[in-house]
């Protein structure tokens, strides 16, 4: 046991790393829109960064801790309190049992991980525990968390920050936290708009010029009918491009779809397989996060990138998350 | 940034993380044979970092973990590294045998309570109901790519008696197992779904069960015969699933 849902939020849905090996038969990879915050969550608490977390949309829940549980909260801040005082970020937490964790409004982005030592302990389905909601499976029953659930763990990590739990603060406050945190870029989050680096796909260089001009030149918006599935991007003219259906083919988390109606759409966790609209390329992955953590009316202007640089900046983001853990798991033990 | 082979493939990024196989540059039986064979001899290649192979109408999407495709000098992408294993271990698509997909026998009840759009079909296309029957159940049909949904199969050539483009208003709900026709595809609906498609009958199968690890009844370049069923034994299939 770990937790109790005492109200659900708007959006909390139980997320790993995705679904893979069933895209060939129509199933969407799904996992949680910000992979890195879902990862770096994971390894304060001594996860696996595919352990299960859960993934907390805008307006989050409010949970009430039947056991002393070690958790981590990173990704947008969503205004998580203890009682009355703010339960810090990206750093690991003991969370005392009876303490309540409640979210207040959205600050920054718009999604929140939390990850609890052990990982949430829901079925696998094809390979993974993320939920898919539109077809009802994987997660919870299939389906975003309510008031009455019961958040259970697999295991319960007990060596890791030992320390913590025999603080002052956690008798005192019902939670404790070490003063140092994980470097986050902040700032980056901010920014408005935000810079969303891309790679060309197959069918750039036959957009008409005014098009891909535009396409690297203006401020798009972020629909209101942005989803799991896909952001809608709006704000900008690109006219009816003339480029009718393609053969449909694979999309990845990133495909940049131009319909015919001339607003982007930006395919995300709970994208479809396949696509049959013509596309302007796909998004670097190392700014998927942050295009992750953009809500409807946030702004954001795409930079194009050669593919070899993408796939350098990828490997520097990981390399920079290996060097987290590292640091982390050595903090861990003390 | 496209790269050719002699065997008629080409390759191009789909992003960092994914590319393309061009298999053909249109969707027909043979080409979706040659990509169920392909994709076959991929899976089999066991490649590291590979985690998912899309067979579509044409091409063939490989998903990959560009880590595990570094090169530690930097010469070469990871896409370039991976490209180059593929094309190394590709046989000749000529020599590479196509052979047709399994056959799979698909129940359908055609009944009014089941086909909602038979009658409106007919009439679009001045037939009878029953030659509407004949002509979609005498046809063997190709799986021509999964998508959509978790197990929608697109099948299809759809005999050009039938095509009729999709519903101007989709339906908010049509139900799991109805088989419907649009434009050059009939297929046949997993789950319950939002979809334009004029629903013609019911099969009692299940497509799609995620808890079996081969989720999805049909494959990519199976062979598909729908068999027309009454309504009392569409309740019996129903009943003894």
């Amino acid at each position: 046991m770990a937790a109790q849902v005492i109200r659900a939020g708007l959006l909390t849905t139980v997320q790993d790393l995705g679904r893979y090996g069933a895209q060939r038969f129509g199933v969407p990879v799904s996992g949680a829109m910000d992979r890195y915050s879902l990862r770096v969550a994971n390894r304060l608490v001594g996860n696996a960064d595919r352990a299960a977390a859960l993934e907390i949309t805008l307006v989050g829940p409010v949970l009430q801790f039947d056991s002393d549980t070690l958790i981590a909260l990173c990704g947008g801040d969503l205004d998580a309190v203890v009682g009355d005082k703010p339960l810090p970020m990206n750093r690991p937490v003991w969370i005392a049992r009876g303490s309540r964790l409640a979210f207040g409004q959205c600050l920054t982005g718009c999604r929140a991980y939390l990850a609890l030592a052990g990982g949430v302990d829901v079925p696998e389905v094809l390979g993974s525990r993320s939920t898919y909601l539109r077809a009802g499976f994987g997660g919870l029953q299939g389906r975003a968390l309510k008031a009455g659930d019961r958040i259970e763990l697999i295991g319960v990590s007990e060596s890791y920050f030992p320390g913590l739990r025999e603080s002052q603060a956690f008798s005192d406050e019902g939670f404790a936290a070490p003063n140092w945190s994980v470097r986050v870029d902040a700032e980056r989050l901010m920014l408005q708009p935000q810079r969303v680096r891309f790679v060309a796909g197959r069918h750039w260089q036959h957009l008409p010029s005014g098009v891909r001009k535009r396409f690297v030149g203006e401020n798009f918006r972020v629909g209101a009918a942005s989803d799991r599935m896909g952001y809608r991007l709006e704000g900008v003219d690109l006219d009816k491009h003339g480029f009718g259906d393609i053969a449909s083919e694979a999309v990845a988390f990133g495909t940049i779809q131009l319909p015919p109606d001339g607003n982007p759409i930006v395919l995300m966790a709970d994208r479809q397989t396949i696509g049959g609209y013509p596309r302007v390329g796909e998004v670097a992955s190392v700014d998927l996060p942050l295009l992750a953590q953009l809500k409807p009316g946030d702004t954001l202007r795409f930079e194009r990138i050669g593919l070899g640089e993408a796939q350098r900046l990828f490997h520097l983001q990981r390399s920079a998350l290996a060097q987290i853990g590292t640091s982390i798991m050595a903090a861990g033990s003390q | 940034m496209v790269i050719s082979t002699n065997t008629d493939l080409s390759f191009s990024p789909l992003g960092d993380r994914a590319l393309l196989v061009e298999v053909g540059d249109h969707a027909d039986p043979e080409t979706v044979a040659r990509i169920r064979e392909l994709a076959d001899h991929l899976a089999r290649l066991d490649l590291p970092g590979v985690l998912d192979f899309v067979p579509a109408l044409c091409t063939i999407g490989v998903h990959y973990d560009p880590e595990q495709w570094r090169d530690e000098s930097k010469v070469r992408t990871p896409y370039e590294r991976l490209v180059a294993r593929i094309q190394e271990a590709l046989p000749d698509l000529e020599s590479l045998g196509v052979s047709e997909g399994p056959l799979r026998e698909i129940p359908v009840c055609y009944e009014a309570e089941f086909g909602e759009d038979l009658t409106a079909l007919a009439n679009a296309h001045e037939l009878s109901i029953e030659q509407v029957i004949q002509i979609h159940s005498g046809a063997v049909y190709t799986v021509y790519m999964i998508g959509f949904a978790p197990g929608f199969a697109y099948l299809g050539p759809l005999d050009e008696r039938l095509a009729l483009p999709r519903r101007e208003t989709p339906r908010a709900r049509v139900p799991a197992g109805s088989v419907a026709v649009a434009n050059q595809y009939t297929g046949i609906y997993p789950a319950d779904l939002p979809g334009g498609w004029h629903i013609i009958g019911r099969t009692p199968l299940q497509l799609f069960d995620s808890s079996h690890d081969r989720p999805s009844l049909l494959s990519a370049g199976d062979r598909v015969q729908f068999v027309p069923i009454g309504a009392a034994e569409f309740r019996d299939l129903r009943t003894g699933q």
